[in-house]
């Protein structure tokens, strides 16, 4: 079992805890993730990495209440117990040799950018980011990312906060302008991240991609987490958890990739109806 | 002693009807009464060369326990199989003793071999049934191992140093103690519940288990012997699944056969309304011809299936399945396509409308007729296509079991530990790897193989870990 150390509300589907797993808490690196069940009965989800306390042992994790695990992990209050939590797992996020890095993130996926874009801050790199959301009330972490970014910018889908738009159009700006990172690194739904890799290649600009596949081992057994790279015209299957999460974005199926994530939507939509009655019930 | 009894045939397994089972996880196989079992045991000849033994990895001594039966003692018949086996109940189901044990029965030259598996079970869920006391625990000898994986050769590792006063702590990555036998073999075959006795038994003897560490992320094994272990092994099971490099591999309703189990067995998606989702229904083609793709082509047909094919590139000899577990399928209505390889998976999509939610689900698997020619470097022979032979299956479902590829995760994260070729842990005979005081067994030395192989290896292996602590604590 392990305990919830803090819980916060970031946005109202959007929630930060701290979960006391001292082991994962002394390995876990920026872009790895960990597996959670809630409860005994209960699904293995991954979720990536969002910070640690090795100090006091915790391991920092952001959700958005998609789906029934994540609805009930959203009734678990501070001092109470989850089941199982079990990691780091996958390759963390390659920052050798990187000095100028444009940061771009959609939505939840800022929670996995976060801990990257601090980690390139904290080895002395030039931090841009750019984060998008859909509106203003849907925003997290800003704050936190205007610590450890040198040029911040905000994006709306509907103007309501930051500039309007998707997060493609200042990334092509910059790119236009003659900005040279040396990387750009990009997390969010697929669709923005296939985006963000068409935006770059007109420059060349490598463009890593964090992949969230559908999961259930996470430890190289299942192969449920595959992915499809096209490699010199040849199509290679990888797993994201553990040759991933992080790919490089020009090799990515991102079309089979969005509809392997759709492969359970009508089972997934009926348990979330049913774990929201519950929830409901227990109101 | 009493005659021995001399009808050729075993007394037979009783059965489930296929008719019912096919749609039940229940056990297959009923297990012997206490009168069959005594019949069976009488037409052992206690031979006194006893070829059985020679034919178990873990040296069980058969004609002893089966004379305990006869006498009516089942729990020394079980005390002596424990010498052996940390694993009884388990060995009893799924060894494939017609290659092992049996096959080398005297018994069997004139008729059927005496039936050491039914036995061996019986007397394992005899002893489950009665006895609650908890197994004594050992005096410690002060030394302490950590063995990574809860499989079988972890477990019997486990089991067989604890009994000899090691300390030993298992590292389990998954949530649930008990390896492939937990996420890989269906319910219908080995219950979970004898599985989580067998580990239960382990504990009471002093052995720790840990879940949700995976050795290699969460702790590195040089790091288990900063945590003072004097000793590693390795049973870490098999990996990451091969697929064929088809098209249409990517497409929904195409699992590894890992996959498909590990959500039905481990993950409970058989039940009705699971937590994990699982594609049942419809029509189901397994692609593979060994006991994982029997086991996931009949719960594939337990889920709900209306057709499940087994789809294999050789024939029916070749097949490497056990016969039981091949005859099971077949009676449950599983259609073999033998002679018949994949060559592409085919996807729906429609062309008016990409939202259609049916875009990018299975529909066909194309498959081209094989023949046999020469005999390849296995020594059987090798499948060739007939040209031109192309056909289409109709199907939601393509589950494909053709074996796995080692873990990296371990070898990755530890310097000096050496694989060969396809990616297997390099052991001596002792089992120990090319890390001094590192041994390995199972999977994740042989690659794909049987539960009781690796039981042996986790046997050996603790043997080797015993010899090199004792040897150490007194020199």
């Amino acid at each position: 079992m392990y305990r919830i150390a803090s819980k916060k509300v970031l946005n109202p589907t959007v929630t930060q805890m701290e979960i006391e797993a001292p082991l994962v808490a002394a390995k876990a690196k920026p872009g790895q993730f960990i597996i959670l069940r809630v409860d005994g009965d209960g699904e293995r989800i991954p979720l990536t990495v969002a910070g640690t306390d090795p100090a006091r042992g915790t391991v920092k994790i952001i959700f958005q209440i998609v789906g029934a695990t994540t609805g009930l992990l959203n009734t678990k209050r501070e001092g109470e117990f989850i089941e199982d939590f079990a990691g780091p797992l996958g390759v963390p996020t390659h920052t050798e040799g990187i000095s100028k890095v444009c940061i771009v993130g959609g939505g939840v996926g800022c929670a996995i950018a976060m801990p990257v874009a601090e980690e390139f801050h904290r080895l002395g790199a030039e931090v841009t980011s750019i984060i998008g959301f859909r509106s203003r009330d849907l925003l997290i972490l800003e704050d936190e990312f205007k610590a450890c970014s040198d040029r911040l910018t905000v994006m709306t889908d509907d103007g309501s906060y930051g500039r309007k738009g998707n997060v493609t159009v200042p990334l092509k700006e910059l790119l236009e302008a003659g900005e040279r990172f040396d990387t750009i690194i990009t997390i969010g739904p697929l669709i923005m991240m296939k985006f963000v890799v068409a935006a770059a290649r007109p420059y060349g600009v490598p463009v890593t991609v964090s992949m969230n596949p559908i999961m259930i081992d996470g430890t190289g057994m299942c192969g449920g987490c595959r992915i499809t790279l096209l490699r010199d015209g040849r199509r290679e299957t990888a797993f994201a958890c553990v040759d991933g999460p992080d790919f490089n974005g020009y090799e990515i199926d991102f079309d089979e990739a969005m509809t392997r994530g759709r492969m359970y939507a009508e089972q997934e939509r009926r348990a979330r109806e049913r774990a929201c009655n519950l929830f409901k019930e227990a109101d | 002693m009493a005659r021995p009894n001399m009808r050729p045939d075993k007394n037979p397994m009783p059965t489930q009807d296929p008719a019912v089972r096919a749609h039940n996880f229940d056990e297959v196989a009923t297990g012997y009464t206490y009168e069959a079992a005594l019949d069976e045991a009488a037409r052992c000849l206690n031979c006194k060369n006893m070829p059985c033994v020679s034919g178990c990895p873990v040296n069980i001594q058969i004609p002893a326990f089966i004379a305990r039966i006869r006498e009516g003692d089942c729990e020394g018949a079980y005390r002596i199989i424990s010498e052996s086996s940390s694993l009884p109940a388990v060995c009893g189901r799924v060894c494939p003793q017609e290659s092992q044990c049996e096959m080398k029965c005297v018994r069997g030259i004139k008729g059927e071999p005496v039936g050491i598996g039914r036995l061996e079970r019986f007397v394992a869920d005899r002893h489950n049934e009665g006895s609650t006391a908890p197994a004594g625990r050992p005096e410690p000898n002060g030394h302490k191992v950590a063995v990574v994986g809860s499989g079988p050769s972890g477990l019997t590792c486990a089991g067989d140093l604890a009994r000899k006063g090691y300390a030993v702590t298992v590292f389990e990555a998954l949530h649930t103690p008990g390896g492939v036998l937990v996420y890989g073999i269906p319910e219908f075959r080995l219950p979970k519940a004898i599985v989580a006795r067998e580990t239960e038994t382990l504990r009471q003897l002093g052995v720790e288990i840990r879940t949700n560490v995976i050795i290699g992320k969460t702790l590195t094994v040089d790091e288990l012997f900063e945590l003072g272990y004097e000793a590693v092994f390795i049973g870490s099971g098999a990996g990451l699944p091969n697929f064929m490099n088809i098209p249409g591999e990517g497409l929904n309703g195409v699992y590894s056969a890992n996959e498909f189990l590990t959500r039905s067995n481990l993950m409970k998606a058989y039940l009705d309304d699971p937590v994990t989702p699982i594609m049942k229904g419809g029509r189901v083609a397994v692609v593979g011809g060994g006991n994982v793709a029997m086991d996931a082509a009949r719960t594939a047909l337990r889920l709900g299936a209306e057709k499940v094919y087994i789809v294999y590139r050789r024939s029916m000899e070749e097949l490497p399945a056990r016969r039981e577990e091949v005859e099971h399928a077949e009676e449950e209505g599983i259609d073999f396509r033998l002679l018949c390889n994949p060559v592409e998976i085919l996807g729906y999509r429609n062309p008016d409308d990409p939202r259609d939610p049916k875009n990018g689900f299975v529909t066909a698997l194309r498959c081209v007729r094989m023949e046999l020619g020469e005999p390849d470097q296995s020594g059987r022979r090798r499948p060739v296509p007939v040209e031109g032979s192309e056909f289409e299956l109709a199907v939601d479902t393509v589950i494909m079991a053709i074996g796995t590829s080692p873990n990296p995760l371990i070898k990755s994260t530890t310097q000096g530990l050496e694989v060969n070729r396809r990616g297997g842990i390099i052991v001596d005979e002792d089992g120990l790897t090319t890390r001094p005081a590192v041994y390995a067994g199972g999977d994740a030395v042989t690659g794909s193989a049987t539960v009781i192989s690796a039981m042996g290896a986790g046997k050996t292996a603790a043997a080797a870990i015993d010899r090199a602590l004792s040897a150490k604590a007194e020199g």
